[in-house]
């Protein structure tokens, strides 16, 4: 295996008595798409510009392919940043622009012109070396920045919100370009979003930060399917979250009570009594008209919902909770206010103990401060 | 009905008329009033008469004799050094304070910014008065010398307010952009910070070379009986009235302020339209 390429050990930053990034340790590969997720705020910016070498680390390193980057100024660092505003020299033309890395590397004129040609015209703006930035829109701005950052040929590209200025159809298709480019030079790629989506479709790897914390490190799928705290269930797509605590443990099972009935789990480690939380997708959430061996769960319909290619069916438990199904429409909807048993498969469904709920709720309140509430997403 | 719209459109017309007209006549009587004075002097420059009352012929006796006249075009040159190396160092030193105070967090920094008011606010015969007690207590001959610092103190608050208002919209991501690309503390300066603040020192540069040749009070207590700039000069002369040679001098330097300030505004407005910006109007 190789040696990560960049590697945080027990990163911490303050600004005063605020402590914005918390004992971050992070471990990036050799040509890997890392990606940088949580809602605003939470210190992903700070968390990159530590790595860039424009903000000290309070306590902890910061590795680049293995050396201390302790007291390396920001030039003298081999990584390159796309701004969150592009940060374009609004005195320089499209071809200053690029050229002024390769510039200060004192690289032959010649040589010099035949790499700005070459990065122009892999983010595909050939032809546009005379403008200035101010005649340009934002995705060709944007695409200005990428192209002055990769034509030094970094090792390590850093890159924040990059799409965050442009409009959904543009940014889609920057995201699938942005791809592309990283696959094809092999270029390990640092990216800062807080959108889930753009995450989920780009990255090889995401970190789920909330409130200074990586709350979760891992792949799309084992993110979205097995969320690790309850923020990351709410946070990235949607999510049922039930509470319930550990009733009796036996032979056949783990009996989990809810407020309003039961059901039962075959394995897991748990202490009696203990509390959880129990998440899970609503495209995994069943209905049936039957009970389900192991589930003692129902609800009323309330409500159906057609949204084109899915239909969202609303439950309301007897606690008064709502909860949610989508699934493609079909033609054997279950009839409005008729009681339905709720189920799931035992893989589909994530338990989180409530030990991680301690620092959710700590968080939340942080987090509401901002006028940001996770569980609207619900 | 044709009939009264008609009427109504001749009312229209003729208030518009009469309102155009007044308003031309306000506007160049304005002009008048700035511009006629200056006009005179360049027109007495030609004046046959050395009376200057009146207008008796045209000569270029006095663009001639302008450079015959020792005392007159020395005093020319000191203005032309003093302005040159007054601005020169109050642009220097204007842009680094700006750029100094844009970048460091200190102590009594408010105090410090707000104390550039004071040299500007302060009636000029009071700080010229100050600065000639100063350089007395120092035994320090006035002259050229004295001369070129007592304008730099006048004129670099102006450098470093204009600069300093031209910093405060530039975005602190450039330097960071530039550093990311691999450049050090001064190639990011010369490559990038000076040449985005580069308007703002052009129009402070500007405003300290006007400032510089047109003072009288501050000139008139720091000069030295041999280092005399143009205005002092003139207004020394016109107690025995004015020759006509000083006319044309004028003249000269009306015209050299004008096409140096033009193609300073000229050069600073392509600047500012390469970047998108808005540019100042002459
Ligand atoms: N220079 C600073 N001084 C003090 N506090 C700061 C400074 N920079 C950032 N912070 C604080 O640190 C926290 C994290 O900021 P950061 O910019 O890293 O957020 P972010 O995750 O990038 O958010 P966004 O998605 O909005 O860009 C914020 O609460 C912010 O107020
Ligand atoms: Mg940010």
């Amino acid at each position: 295996m190789d040696q990560p390429i960049i590697r945080l050990t027990g990163v911490c930053k303050s600004y005063g008595d605020n402590e914005v990034v918390k004992d971050l340790n992070l471990e990036i590969m050799p040509g890997e798409f890392l990606t940088i997720l949580g809602p605003s705020g939470c210190g992903k910016t700070t968390t990159l510009r530590m790595i860039a070498g424009f903000e000290e680390v309070t306590k902890g390193q910061v590795f680049l392919a293995g050396v201390d980057v302790a007291d390396k100024k920001p030039y003298e660092r081999d990584v390159n940043t796309v701004f969150q505003n592009y940060a374009l020299f609004p005195h320089m033309n499209v071809f200053k622009n690029v050229a002024f890395g390769l510039v200060e590397q004192r690289i032959p004129k010649a040589e010099i012109k035949e790499r700005v040609q070459a990065a122009l015209k892999l983010v595909r703006l050939e032809g546009m070396d005379n403008r200035m930035p101010s005649q340009m829109s934002g995705g060709q701005k944007q695409r200005v920045a990428i192209a002055r950052a990769l034509v030094l040929k970094p090792k390590v590209l850093l890159l924040d919100e990059p799409l965050g200025a442009l409009d959904l159809k543009l940014r889609k298709q920057m995201q699938h370009e942005l791809k592309h480019l990283q696959q094809e030079l092999g270029i390990t790629f640092v990216y800062v979003t807080h959108d889930q989506e753009e995450a989920l479709t780009m990255s090889d790897r995401i970190a789920v930060m909330n409130a200074g914390v990586m709350e979760q490190l891992g792949a799309p799928e084992q993110i979205y399917n097995h969320p690790a705290t309850r923020f990351v269930a709410d946070f990235i797509g949607e999510s049922n979250i039930m509470e319930a605590y550990v009733d009796s443990i036996t032979e056949s099972g783990i009996k989990c009570v809810m407020e309003f009935g039961d059901f039962t789990i075959r394995r897991g480690d748990y202490a009696d009594e203990e509390m959880l939380y129990i998440c899970v997708r609503p495209e995994n959430l069943r209905f049936t008209a039957e009970p389900v061996a192991g589930f003692n769960l129902f609800g009323k319909i309330k409500e159906h919902i057609f949204m084109g290619s899915i239909c969202k069916t609303i439950v309301k438990l007897p606690n008064d909770q709502e909860v949610f199904r989508t699934a493609p429409p079909s033609d054997g909807l279950l009839p409005m206010d008729s009681v339905v048993h709720l189920s799931w498969r035992p893989t589909e469904c994530s338990i989180l103990r409530t030990k991680e709920e301690q620092i959710y709720n700590v968080i939340e309140s942080s987090v509401e401060m901002e006028g940001f509430d996770a569980r609207q997403i619900l | 009905m044709a009939d009264i719209d008609a009427k109504i459109q001749a009312k229209k017309r003729r208030n518009r008329l009469l309102f155009n007209s007044a308003a031309i006549t306000y506007g160049s009587l304005i002009y008048l009033f700035l511009y006629l004075p200056i006009l005179i002097v360049i027109l007495f420059s030609f004046n046959t008469s050395r009376m200057n009352l009146t207008f008796q012929g045209f000569t270029f006796d006095w663009w001639g004799s302008m450079f015959s006249n020792r005392t007159l075009l020395e005093s020319f040159y000191n203005s032309i050094i003093v302005a040159g190396a007054s601005t020169i160092l109050s642009v220097i030193i204007g842009t680094l304070g700006a750029v100094g105070m844009y970048k460091f967090e200190f102590k009594l920094k408010s105090v410090l910014s707000n104390s550039l008011y004071i040299p500007i606010a302060i009636p000029e015969i009071v700080f010229g008065i100050s600065l000639l007690m100063f350089f007395s207590s120092l035994h320090v001959q006035t002259g050229m010398v004295t001369m070129i610092i007592a304008h730099v103190t006048f004129s670099m608050p102006f450098v470093l307010i204009t600069v300093r208002a031209r910093i405060a919209g530039h975005d602190r991501a450039l330097e960071e952009a530039a550093k990311d690309l691999g450049a050090g503390e001064s190639h990011t300066f010369f490559r990038v910070t000076l040449p985005c603040i580069m308007p703002g020192i052009i129009s402070g540069g500007m405003l300290a070379l006007t400032l510089s040749l047109d003072d009288v009070i501050i000139s008139a207590f720091t000069n030295g009986p041999d280092a005399k700039t143009l205005p002092i000069k003139i207004l020394e002369l016109s107690r025995r009235g004015v020759p006509p040679d000083a006319y044309a001098l004028s003249t000269l330097m009306i015209i050299g302020t004008v096409v140096i300030m033009l193609s300073s505004q000229l050069v600073q407005n392509r600047m500012l339209k390469k970047r998108g910006e808005e540019t100042v109007s002459p």
